[in-house]
């Protein structure tokens, strides 16, 4: 993924610290043990510990079984193994890179429910596009929490890149309007848009964003190229839901899977591919513009298996 | 918000009772549902092992297996320790003590995105209710435009109804980049609690930045927070729609500052909210308050019994009966109730009613509150712009004509139709169904409670044009067959 190198080289490495402690996690649970009933126990505690959800649980323990039953798996090392290609598999690397128009401004929504990390997910994505050399034009949609444009707007100069607002309590669409003709007539490379955070069982809040979508559609061809929906490592089974809905109001087409640089696991998102089928294509490690990364199914599924609260994600 | 776990519950029993007598190994499968159903609901694993172990135990010394209604016996039991677990020494007072000398201190922490702003918000604007003075101090100092934003939702507070007062104190010069102000907090606090004292108001709350329980350096400020400014009450904020994390960030908070009492926030959103459980059981805290709603009023205290008894199935009408008193006052309603025992209900009164209803809070948010109806809504979407439309139809009636719809002939209908952009035919329709339900009110309202009981049981049954025939009003057909609202209308509502 080119876009993303030298984010990558950025984190990768605050990464390598992290990494030792997901392999050590992991090896105290399965590396190097033999497969028994109290592993696949431990591996099912763990599991739903990660938030994957009842139904991906038993799923990925009934394909354990199986194997341990008909005599194909029989240590903790292949079981991580058959995971980890269970798990890559669910995520194939063309998913994951972002789309961009063939020409003219490329435009990205950013939708999400309450707190989840949006303002913050967009200062990053911005940070890291403006660090490819892309002009980079943001709209601040969120007219209507209070001190939400202001934020968006400390983050445009820390970031030196440029903003278009709309007042407090204005309409949302037309914000999206004037920042479409803005992207247009700047020639910037991307419009990202920043928008309120909305629960996904409010249905005039999805409207609304749906509106928002359709007016994007309507100034640049082929926009929105990329709508994605920015949800909270630490929540539970309802993001499922919280999928489902901002999909049926806007085609999400990618997740960014924010704070995941906490002791949550963000499993969930395992669920969320069962169920809905949208690629994950970032996660957000932190609070500078530069905590961000590309989703690695691998260093992710090794993580879901890290001991609690180890020190060295802090 | 706990539909899904009264579902399981619901499937669990429904196998106990189909079965009468039940044995031990019985009672075990049923819990086998339960454990799944508190599992989706994101109730830590460990406490799920331990609460449903702990229902076992109870069950079997109950011995269930010998009841003639072990099913019943069985929710018995899972509502007690489900009580239990969540409600524990909930305190006799419910909201924020009052203290001599004042402030209070309040102390509001939490992870990043809970919502604690908007709760200082909705907690000052509670107070305000009780003719409370208060002081929120904008102690978040990380997070760009956070002081802004608790400098707008004073103001906003300020508009609420309520005796007591707001004030905001705040620093703006002190904000600085993440990680570059951490301990500046602790000063902006004393200051704060300096200029309390000075105006000697009742409240004064924290609202510090938040923070991920892992990040020692501003879990210390935190700590260093607490010893400059003893608050009396720590209250951690909490998403209720966090998952199987709970446990550790819970743990963290409680660990290094000693909560007092939990927020539970987006309880509107329709998580099956298991964090509740983990929480309370990891703090050992009391759940005060739920945040049900964007608007700074959205604050409701926590009723753990309710809670409990809606995670069965059994509906929240203590809740619901709250509610409308807070909307209807006592006079209204008898006069109401007068008129409609007349068969005298006027389009006006309908109106009032359904603005009534409305200010209560969402339709389906209502309806899953009754006994039952939760479970059999739970895949129908109540959609609130089709009231949104029977409100415009009976606007652009006129006086006379909410006064007897008899006098609506086709030139008026049209006008209405027109009026509220929909099409004549649904105005027919509103009108039809009007006379149908204000006709049914009539009767009901003669009968004695034994009627009025078997008429409901009637109306379960099937065939109740109020309710069974409120999808097929004139638009709320769902389906869009009238013409919507513009997008003007539908703006203004967003900004509430």
């Amino acid at each position: 993924m080119k876009l993303f190198k030298s984010a990558i080289a950025k984190v990768k490495k605050g990464l390598a610290k992290t990494r030792d402690t997901f392999v050590g996690g992991l090896r105290s649970i399965l590396i190097g043990r033999r497969l028994d009933d109290e592993l696949i126990n431990e591996l099912e505690a763990r599991l739903i510990q990660s938030d994957v959800g009842v139904k991906t649980t038993l799923r990925l323990i009934e394909g354990v079984k199986k194997a341990y039953r008909s005599g194909t798996m029989t240590t903790g090392d292949e079981v991580l193994e058959y995971l980890k290609d269970e798990l890559k598999a669910l995520w194939p690397a063309q998913d994951r890179e972002l789309r961009f128009a063939t020409s003219g401004p490329t435009v990205i929504l950013v939708a999400g429910v309450n707190g989840v990390g949006k303002t913050t997910s967009v200062a990053k994505i911005a940070s890291a596009l403006r660090d490819q050399n892309k002009t980079v034009l943001l709209a601040a949609c969120d007219t209507f929490r209070a001190g939400a444009v202001r934020q968006l707007e400390i983050w445009s100069e820390r970031l030196g890149v440029q903003v278009v607002k709309g007042q407090e309590g204005g309409d949302p669409a037309a914000v999206a309007f004037d920042a479409c003709e803005a992207a247009i007539t700047r020639n910037v490379d991307v419009l990202l848009i920043d928008t309120a955070g909305r629960l996904h069982n409010e249905a005039s809040l999805m409207r609304q964003l749906t509106k928002i979508r359709d007016v994007t559609t309507r100034k640049i061809e082929g926009a929105p190229h990329e709508v994605l929906l920015v949800l909270d490592a630490t929540t539970g089974q309802n993001a499922v839901n919280q999928a489902k809905s901002f999909t049926e109001a806007t085609d999400v087409t990618g997740i960014f899977l924010a704070k995941l640089d906490g002791t949550a696991k963000g499993g969930v998102v395992v669920a969320i591919h069962d169920e809905v089928g949208v690629p994950v294509k970032f996660v957000g490690i932190g609070e500078r513009p530069e905590d961000v990364e590309p989703f690695d199914p691998v260093a992710f599924v090794e993580a879901m298996f890290e001991d609690e609260a180890p020190a060295a994600r802090g | 918000m706990f539909d899904r776990l009264s579902d399981g519950f619901n499937n669990a029993f429904r196998k106990l009772s189909g079965r009468g007598k039940i044995s031990e190994s019985n009672v075990r499968d049923a819990m086998e549902d339960v454990r799944t159903a508190l599992l989706e609901a994101d109730v830590h694993y460990e406490i799920v092992n331990d609460f449903t172990d702990s229902v076992v135990e109870d069950a079997l010394g109950r011995d269930v297996t010998k009841s003639l209604k072990p099913g019943e016996e069985m929710i018995g039991v899972v509502n007690d320790q489900l009580v239990k677990l969540i409600g524990g020494d909930q305190p006799a007072q419910p909201g924020v003590p009052k203290v001599t000398p004042g402030p209070t201190v309040v102390m509001m922490c939490g992870l990043q995105g809970s919502g604690k702003t908007t709760t200082c918000g909705k907690l000052a604007a509670y107070l305000k209710r009780q003719g409370r003075s208060v002081m929120l101090a904008a102690a978040d100092l990380q997070r760009p435009a956070a002081v802004d934003q608790l400098q707008t939702v004073t103001e906003q507070v300020k508009g609420f109804p309520g005796d007591g007062t707001v004030t905001c104190y705040a620093e703006p010069h002190k904000v600085a980049e993440y990680g570059k102000a951490v301990g500046v907090a602790v000063g902006v606090c004393q200051r704060a609690m300096g200029e309390a004292l000075k105006q000697g108001v009742d409240v004064l709350i924290l609202d510090t930045a938040g923070r991920l329980h892992i990040n020692d350096d501003l879990m210390g400020e935190l700590e260093a927070v607490k010893k400059a400014v003893p608050p009396h009450q720590t209250l951690l904020v909490v998403d209720a729609m966090t998952g199987q994390d709970a446990v550790n960030s819970a743990k963290a908070f409680h660990d290094r500052l000693g909560v007092s009492g939990v927020i539970l926030t987006k309880f509107d959103s329709d998580t099956r909210g298991g964090a509740a459980l983990t929480v309370r059981k990891v703090t050992g805290a009391p759940i005060l308050f739920i945040g049900v709603g964007e608007k700074l009023d959205k604050l409701e205290e926590f009723h753990p019994e309710r809670i409990a008894s809606r995670i069965l199935g059994m509906g929240d009408v203590v809740s619901l009966v709250e509610k409308a008193q807070q909307e209807v006052s006592e006079e209204e309603a008898e006069v109401m109730a007068e008129k409609m025992a007349k068969g005298e209900l006027s389009m006006d009164d309908f109106l009032k009613q359904l603005r009534s209803l409305r200010r209560m809070g969402p339709m389906k948010q209502l309806m899953g509150m009754l006994p039952g109806v939760g479970q059999m809504l739970k895949n129908v979407e109540v959609d609130e712009k089709q009231l949104d439309r029977l409100e415009g139809m009976v606007n652009s009636m006129t006086p006379a004509e909410r006064d007897d719809v008899k006098v609506i002939n086709p030139s008026r209908r049209r006008r209405v139709a027109s009026g509220a952009g929909v099409k004549p035919e649904d105005v027919s329709g509103l009108v039809k169904q009007f006379n149908m339900v204000s006709q049914m009110t009539k009767q009901f309202s003669g009968m004695g409670m034994k009627g009025k009981l078997d008429a409901a049981k009637k109306m379960q049954a099937g065939g109740m044009p109020g309710i069974e025939g409120m999808p097929q009003l004139p638009g709320m057909g769902g389906k869009g067959t009238t013409k919507t609202q513009s997008p003007k209308s539908r703006y203004k509502k967003r900004k509430r």
